[in-house]
């Protein structure tokens, strides 16, 4: 019941201080790693749309760099000369020095015939008036196709720019090296699981990839995800990875360059510190929650053995309080007791005084007289002692402060006790500490108190009789007090008989041989010498009594 | 040397006749009252040795009144204190007005006779060993004593 309670309030003082220390700790690491995130995450954002902007503005310089190469050719030379193949080789041959990525080279007149052709592909002759590219280029002029497989059987795609001569309209088209525009879009992947690449507003893929897919694939990102024209974010996220990807519109918002970024390698640095700081944080909530733990077991511990102390006190003072109450009740008894007692032991003298006359001493039954009177005395003196035992009352007349030597006393005592204890084959062993100072204190008294226990141990030994008695005095100095221990190897007490001992009266003996007051007188004599008799129970192995008196030293003479 | 005179103060009437029958047996001069003021008045005509009081008495002068009063009036006179009841307080109160010794109900005859041998002793400090060879055989040989007396 009483533990329970402890063990409560020990779970409410762990509870709390764990809780008021944690809150604040946990909260605190958790704001600052979000900030620290998003804070990061905001830089990595920037980064991959600027430099998807930025790539975009590469590859739209390259198309257009591209298609004004054409426009000049168109512009400056006629459909008369370029149709020449050797012309036409020869011009080839100087643009391809001078500028890269163009595959080949065509001119193809207004019904979509194929008249002279300059590049790796034997295309000469082909009519490509059912082309796609064919009617946007004469109806728009300029045209960059998408990637697609044509005549050729590979994929590539086309940059094709109308011309105008005499009255007549005629295409110039060359193909862009696949290769080489991947190879240029590409140099904005970064890292080990960045991407770029570009695909059309049907996802199909432009060019070919790290990751996502190859060349006319089709891409799983949404492009109507991205908005018009200029770049934006989107994260996305795959089987627990997230990814940023940025894109930016380019070719009149044809194609959609995208690069993707990894973002948990990206904040790999971060992830580590984290990791880091968990783990600082973890060390230091476990030494938290040891050290919580540790001393509020000691508090409480603590705690509890002083309340056991003060509860051990409080039934101390209560017992003390009850023996002082007895001891009036019996001294006030033992009065009551006296007068009528001395009557009776009077009479009886005086009966004896006057058996002593001859008259009386002749007679029949002098005899039976002279045993009665002899009878009534002996019990008046058991009664006398029984009371003057109450009174605690074989002091002297003047309580005096003696210079006492307790090992010297001891040794009195044991010298009057020697005889009986012998009869009885009990030894009585003495380890005196010999530099236990004299003190200022009532020898008859405590050679009392030392009569009293001795011969209670000597009564106790005779009773289990059966081993060898053996009864142990020691003396010692510990701090301001000096300690006197009794020890016997008689039976002890039954447990239900320990917190009677002191009570006056309380005896096992038989009638007529114990009192009872034996140590109710000692305890009284003991407390007011400002000592204290406590004693161990070892049942059924005997018992020690200890008494502990003040280091009172006697005035200098 | 004439014959110890005792007076013997105690409200117990019963005890008082005895002990004073039983002293008067060991020709002993003893006289009993009852109170303090009796014994005060008494001791205002007539000397005793020893005066044996009880210190409690209810109703009338205490024990411990009457002592005080005796030693005014004879401060020679040696005053043995009786007691059913004795603190330690009493006792000291009572050896610093000046008492002998004190006994405790109920007392031993033999005991009382040599606390009064000690008490006769400090007051007549003369002949001394006469009177303490005669109290000695007193104490010992109580009826050989009375034996004497009467054939005397
Ligand atoms: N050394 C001991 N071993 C076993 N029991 C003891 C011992 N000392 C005391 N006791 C028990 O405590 C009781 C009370 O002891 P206490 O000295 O007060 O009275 P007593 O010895 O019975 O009588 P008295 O001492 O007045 O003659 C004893 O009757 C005995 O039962
Ligand atoms: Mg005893």
């Amino acid at each position: 019941m009483k533990k329970s309670i402890y063990r409560k309030f020990r779970r409410n003082i762990i509870f709390f201080t764990l809780l008021v220390s944690f809150t604040p700790l946990i909260l605190l690491g958790g704001i600052i790693y979000y900030n620290f995130v998003r804070v990061y995450e905001e830089k990595i954002e920037d980064q991959v749309k600027y430099r998807a902007k930025s790539q975009c503005n590469t590859v739209e310089v390259f198309l257009r760099e591209r298609v004004a190469i054409l426009s000049t050719l168109v512009d400056t030379h006629s459909f008369e000369y370029l149709k020449q193949q050797t012309n036409l080789s020869h011009i080839f041959d100087v643009i391809s020095r001078r500028t890269d990525g163009l595959v080949d080279i065509g001119v193809i007149d207004g019904s979509g015939q194929h008249i002279a052709y300059s590049g790796p592909y034997d295309l000469a002759g082909l009519n490509y008036y059912h082309t796609f590219w064919f009617n946007e280029v004469m109806s728009k002029g300029k045209y960059i196709s998408d990637v697609f497989m044509g005549f050729r059987k590979s994929p590539h795609f086309i940059i094709a720019v109308r011309g105008h001569n005499n009255g007549k309209n005629w295409v110039l088209r060359t193909t862009i090296d696949p290769d080489l525009f991947h190879q240029l879009v590409r140099t904005a992947q970064t890292g080990r699981s960045g991407d770029a690449y570009i695909i059309n507003k049907d996802g199909i893929f432009q060019t070919g990839t790290r990751f996502s897919g190859s060349i006319l694939g089709q891409s799983n990102l949404d492009t109507k995800l991205f908005g018009e024209g200029t770049s934006l974010v989107e994260k996305i996220k795959l089987n627990g990875r997230v990814k940023y990807y940025a894109g930016a519109w380019l070719k009149n918002n044809d194609w959609l360059l995208v690069i993707s970024q990894d973002v948990s390698e990206e904040m790999a640095g971060l992830l580590t510190t984290r990791n880091f700081a968990i783990l600082i944080l973890s060390l230091g909530c476990l030494a938290i929650i040891y050290t919580t733990i540790i001393t509020t077991k000691m508090t409480v511990q603590r705690l509890e053995k002083a309340n056991d102390g003060i509860n051990e006190l409080n039934a101390q003072l209560m017992h003390s309080d009850k023996l002082a109450a007895l001891g009036k009740m019996a001294a006030g008894i033992a009065h009551e007791i006296n007068n009528p007692l001395a009557v009776i032991g009077e009479k009886a003298g005086w009966m004896r005084d006057l058996l002593m006359d001859e008259a009386f001493t002749n007679s029949d039954s002098y005899k039976e007289y002279s045993v009665s009177i002899d009878k009534i005395e002996e019990h008046v003196e058991r009664a006398r002692k029984i009371t003057h035992n109450m009174l605690g009352f074989i002091r002297k007349m003047e309580p005096r402060l003696d210079d006492v030597d307790i090992n010297g006393v001891l040794n009195q005592t044991v010298g009057l006790m020697q005889n009986q204890a012998r009869l009885n084959n009990i030894t009585i062993q003495m380890e005196f500490d010999p530099n236990i100072p004299i003190i200022a204190s009532d020898q008859s008294q405590l050679q009392q108190v030392f009569l009293n226990l001795i011969s209670n141990a000597i009564d106790a030994i005779e009773i289990g009789k059966s081993k060898e008695g053996r009864i142990n005095l020691k003396t010692w100095q510990k701090n301001e007090y000096v300690f006197i221990s009794i020890e016997d190897n008689g039976p002890g007490i039954p447990k239900e008989s320990e917190r009677k001992i002191f009570d006056p009266f309380f005896t096992t003996k038989k009638t007529g041989k114990g009192t009872g007051l034996g140590l109710s007188i000692s305890y009284n004599i003991i407390e007011k010498m400002g000592g204290m008799i406590n004693f161990e129970n070892k049942a059924p192995q005997g018992i020690v009594f200890t008494i502990k008196l003040p280091v009172v030293l006697p005035e200098k003479k | 040397m004439g014959i110890f005179r005792i007076l013997i103060v105690d409200d117990e009437v019963d005890f008082l006749e005895t002990i004073v029958n039983r002293l008067k047996k060991r020709k002993l001069d003893a006289i009993g009252v009852t109170s303090g003021e009796a014994a005060l008045d008494l001791l205002a005509e007539q000397l005793f040795d020893v005066v044996l009081l009880d210190i409690k008495m209810p109703g009338g002068m205490d024990g411990i009144e009457t002592l005080r009063e005796i030693k005014k009036i004879r401060p020679l006179t040696e005053v043995l204190l009786l007691t059913g009841h004795a603190s330690v307080e009493t006792s000291i109160e009572g050896m610093k007005l000046g008492a002998f010794d004190y006994l405790l109900k109920p007392i031993k005859l033999e005991e009382l006779l040599q606390k009064l041998a000690a008490a006769f002793g400090k007051k007549s400090t003369h002949d001394k060993k006469i009177q303490d060879a005669k109290i000695q055989e007193l104490i010992r040989y109580p009826s050989k004593v009375f034996e004497q007396d009467k054939k005397e």
